[in-house]
């Protein structure tokens, strides 16, 4: 028996050599793999996808206007503040922990800006700076909460949300508002700057090519090292799927004004924390405290360290958002960061597939949970409902996104998948 | 090859205890425990619940220091301090609880905490590694890149030893490695420490499952109530080896056997 099953491996592919698993190969095995996966309830960003264009019908029903280019260009704007904070989000929820203080960090974040650059008249980067680095400080006092004093973090961020916003009221002094001048760069960056549309067609078509030039080379190490490889002919149909969508997308775009600089440089940063969570010792860290610690810290894993280092991340994220935020409405306000920033964040993670309970999700839901959630506000808002509306269906938005999650991880646990 | 740290002529003395003992506050949990282990041996530590196989699993691990004695590896005395230094000297344990994690997959948990490149991990390198390591100790891994969730109880096991073999560790010490597996999964995994000795590593084995202790153990060392209580080996009877654990020839093993035995002579 072990005979046997060792010349088959001697024969095929160092990862192949057990004839019990099925290798899918090719186009239809990358499908009937997916077909498995999603029956399973490792659903992935399907339901994010499905839930886009559901919306997008429904509204463009209701009202024409919802599709049109100049509505969309508008959402992204929308979509890049609170974007940020949801990429921090994405990093506490894959720890199983939770920051409820976003928004009020985003708020401070934006109080910040006005008071420095505005009221003290320091230069836009040391107020951008100050803001950041008072985003990186909440995070550790959460970090050291929950690390010396075990203090679970949705305790620890409740009472951060009250704190912040007390903050924010009293820096910002009695007159609550101050409005950040138009011509100034950081408005024109949040309510007017447009990415170049050679810029925009270069970038649109550049995932399709890093796609096929990393299996490429993917391909070629795994042949060198005797693992099987994907073949091609996955990769270039995923690549031509994707640059034409995107590259209808920002030739859509371009109808009306095109893509904003906001949205770039969000989009920038998603790419960058997918590297880090997927490719980096730091991102694997992540993903096994949040699956088991215990087992993480005894694989040599310095626990409280990635602890930190999530709260940190998330708090200086919702900052940045704040900064967005505060340019893309030219004002620092007591309502900044304020309202459902705090639930338009989390929700976003959890929708584009991050879940709640730690050590599954990506920094993509960030982007297709935020383009959900944006188009959901935007859609309502083009059909004059009240924002008590507005409130309430955000709110079950949430709490469908959430069910989804719980649905999905228990029939992944009776898959035995993770 | 990296193999090379770990493999000893068979033989040599590469773990020494002298003379270790623990104490929790008032209670002696060991005391004056001798204890030596050679390069390809499996030396199966035995001894019935609160006899301080635990207690001395955890000094060894780094987890507890010890009172009094001297630890030796490979003549040299060391202090075992931490978790880290201990694995550091060689010293590698898989614990009852596997301490796997259940979203990652096979590669990612045996290379957790020492991924190679942490800046860009390489994904093709680490995995043919993981099945170079599997192949050798012949283990049966459907997939290296299934999430351990999908994994059944023996392979999981296989796993969390191949894992604490991936630092080519000199000792490696498994608690309980049996007790939660069907006939066929303990098997495999007494397969496996056999592969595991074969390789030059010292084993020590820690079950309450006779056995399959006497079906690997090359010495079984017996501890009863923190002490000593002799070293005995694979062909020593049954009855003598409860009797070593318990303390006694006459115990609630040997009663209910000749129990059992009336009950048939008079059916």
């Amino acid at each position: 028996m072990a005979q046997i099953s060792q010349k088959n491996a001697a024969t095929a592919h160092l990862d192949q050599g057990d004839s019990r698993v099925r290798h899918d190969t090719g186009l239809s095995g990358a499908l009937r793999g997916f077909i498995d996966r999603v029956s399973s309830g490792d659903l992935g960003m399907l339901p994010v996808v499905i839930g886009l264009v559901l919306i997008s019908i429904a509204f463009s029903l209701l009202n024409p206007v919802f599709l049109a280019p100049a509505n969309l260009v508008n959402v992204l704007f929308d979509a890049a503040a609170v974007g940020f904070i949801a990429l921090g989000v994405v990093c506490v929820l894959l720890l199983g922990e939770i920051d409820l203080s976003i928004g009020s960090m985003s708020g401070l974040s934006s109080a910040i800006i006005g008071v420095l650059w505005i009221n003290t008249g320091l230069p836009l980067a040391v107020a951008i700076a100050g803001s950041l680095a008072m985003g990186a400080l909440v995070g550790v006092v959460y970090g050291i909460l929950r690390n010396r004093f075990e203090m679970p973090s949705f305790v620890a961020t409740l009472s951060g949300l009250l704190a912040l916003l007390g903050l924010q009221l009293y820096i910002l002094g009695p007159t609550g508002s101050i409005n950040l001048p138009f011509t100034s760069p950081l408005v024109r960056f949040g309510q007017i700057l447009i990415m170049p549309e050679w810029l925009s067609y270069l970038v649109a078509m550049l995932p399709g090519v890093l796609i096929v030039v990393g299996a490429v080379r993917t391909n070629a190490q795994r042949t060198a090292a005797n693992l099987s490889s994907a073949g091609m002919s996955v990769a270039i149909a995923k690549a031509v799927v994707l640059t034409l969508g995107l590259v209808f997308a920002v030739y859509y775009l371009e109808l009306s004004r095109g893509v904003p600089w906001m949205f770039g440089v969000f989009v920038l940063f998603v790419v960058l924390l997918d590297y880090a969570l997927v490719r980096t010792q730091w991102g694997r860290s992540m993903f096994a405290v949040g699956g088991n610690a215990e087992a993480a810290r005894r694989s040599g894993i310095n626990v409280r360290r990635i602890r930190m280092s999530a709260f940190v991340v998330c708090s200086t994220f919702a900052a940045l958002g704040g900064v967005f935020a505060a340019a893309r409405l030219a004002s620092a306000s007591q309502q900044a960061g304020s309202g459902d920033v705090n639930l338009n964040a989390i929700a976003a993670a959890v929708i584009g597939g991050t879940s709640l309970f730690g050590g599954r999700g990506s920094a993509w839901s960030a982007l297709l949970g935020v383009l959900v959630i944006m188009a959901i506000s935007n859609g309502l808002t083009l059909l004059n409902l009240s924002s008590s509306l507005r409130y309430m269906i955000t709110g079950a938005v949430l709490a469908i996104a959430v069910i989804v999650d719980s649905l999905a991880r228990r029939s992944r646990a009776s898959h035995g998948r993770a | 090859m990296e193999h090379a740290t770990a493999t000893h002529a068979p033989g040599e003395l590469i773990l020494r205890l002298r003379g270790v003992g623990k104490n929790f506050g008032a209670v002696t949990a060991l005391k004056d425990i001798d204890l030596d282990v050679h390069a390809g041996e499996v030396v199966a530590l035995v001894g019935d619940n609160g006899a301080g196989k635990s207690t001395l699993v955890k000094v060894l691990a780094g987890v507890h220091q010890p009172t009094t004695g001297t630890i030796e590896v490979q003549g040299k005395p060391v202090t075992l301090d931490t978790p880290g230094k201990a694995l550091e000297l060689g010293i590698a344990t898989v614990f009852q609880d596997l301490a796997l994690c259940e979203n990652l997959d096979v590669v990612a948990n045996l290379f957790l905490g020492h991924e190679i490149c942490p800046w860009r991990m390489d994904e093709v390198q680490m995995e043919v590694r993981a099945w170079t390591l599997l192949q050798e100790l012949a283990a049966r891994i459907p997939s290296v890149r299934e999430p351990i969730a999908s994994l059944s109880g023996g392979q999981r096991q296989t796993v969390a030893i191949a894992r604490s073999l991936l630092l080519e560790p000199q000792i490696i010490m498994l608690d309980e490695p049996t007790a939660a597996l069907g006939v066929a999964q303990t098997a495999e995994v007494l397969n496996l420490i056999e592969r595991v000795r074969a390789r030059g590593h010292g084993v020590i084995l820690i079950s309450h499952n006779m056995e399959d202790v006497r079906a690997v153990a090359d010495r079984i060392v017996v501890l009863r109530l923190g002490r000593n209580n002799g070293v005995y080996t694979a062909e020593t009877s049954h009855q003598e080896l409860v009797a070593a654990i318990t303390g006694a020839s006459e115990n609630s093993v040997s009663r209910r056997a000749a129990r059992k035995l009336e009950e048939v002579d008079q059916g």
